[in-house]
């Protein structure tokens, strides 16, 4: 029993929670079709990275997982934001954003 | 179990729940909501782990900003609505590689930090702005530039291509397209 002053969590819970998160997004990344549903599964896999990140912080007591979930955060933003331009004109040229429709560049 | 570990298993559960529903989703954009339901939980599970500043960053770019041009975009592409057209075939293989991937994680987690405790304590938001305003302030300055390089890119690759004078407009130029209006 912990008191209120020693407040403490089991580390594996939260690597379960992130082990379980990152597997959702490769299930999703490699099942969906929709390029927008692709893009959002590697949100949630950059997300499962984040919560890695910030319990080692927590359990190591440094603040670079912190800072480097920050950081993180910042390229996800980046590559949202190209990863939707590119969506965005590819269903300009194609009317369509189904990944398995568009294979011009596979042999 | 401390009330800490008890309010993280239940966000755990609702955010486990809404990831599963997420990638199984057949409506598009319920599957922009649980999203958004996902990104709350990791940010309450950062605020349980006494990492404030970064919780609120991430209802903010995440929750705010992340999630509203993916719902933008989904509008943009008339995304369509039904199970066979949102998967494709090689969903069994995906769920395969998806359990793999889970088995192999938490086997490791298992096996390596069995019975280690986090110790709370609270971050100060000045904490974290000196450790990066003095331990890594060169990535910091090379993110920017990548999110600069990033805006402009965006730009231009999303912009409709203006025709130039006394020609007609046309539309930027892909390889399948050429092929389309040839055949």
């Amino acid at each position: 029993m912990t008191g209120l002053l020693a407040a403490t969590v089991r580390l594996p819970f939260l690597l379960f929670f992130g082990a379980f998160l990152f597997s959702c997004g490769v299930y999703g990344v490699l099942a969906r079709r929709n390029a927008v549903l692709v893009l959002m599964s590697i949100e949630l896999m950059l997300n499962a990275v984040n919560v890695n990140l910030v319990a080692f912080s927590a359990y190591l007591k440094q603040l670079t997982g912190q800072v480097f979930a920050l950081f993180v955060i910042t390229v996800a933003a980046a590559e949202i934001g190209i990863g939707l331009a590119i969506v965005i004109l590819i269903y300009r040229n194609r009317e369509t954003i189904n990944v398995d429709e568009i294979s011009l560049l596979k042999w | 179990m401390s009330a800490q570990e008890i309010a993280f298993v239940l966000l755990a559960v609702v955010g486990g729940i809404a990831a599963l529903r997420l990638v199984t989703s057949r409506n598009v954009v319920h599957a922009a909501l649980y999203l958004v339901v996902t990104l709350a939980v990791v940010g309450g599970t950062y605020l349980l782990l006494a990492a404030e500043f970064l919780a609120w960053v991430q209802v903010l770019i995440y929750v705010g900003a992340i999630v509203v041009l993916l719902l933008f975009s989904l509008m943009l592409t008339k995304a369509p609505i039904g199970s066979e057209t949102l998967d494709n075939q090689q969903r069994g293989w995906a769920a395969l590689v998806g359990a793999g991937v889970l088995a192999g994680l938490a086997f490791l987690v298992q096996d390596s930090f069995t019975g280690k405790r986090i110790t709370l304590r609270p971050v100060r938001t000045a904490q974290v702005g000196t450790a990066i305003f003095r331990d890594f302030v060169l990535p910091f300055e090379v993110v920017s530039v990548l999110l600069l390089a990033a805006l402009i890119g965006a730009v231009v690759i999303a912009r409709k291509e203006e025709a130039p004078e006394g020609r007609p407009e046309r539309r930027v130029p892909l390889i399948g397209r050429r092929e389309r209006v040839h055949r």
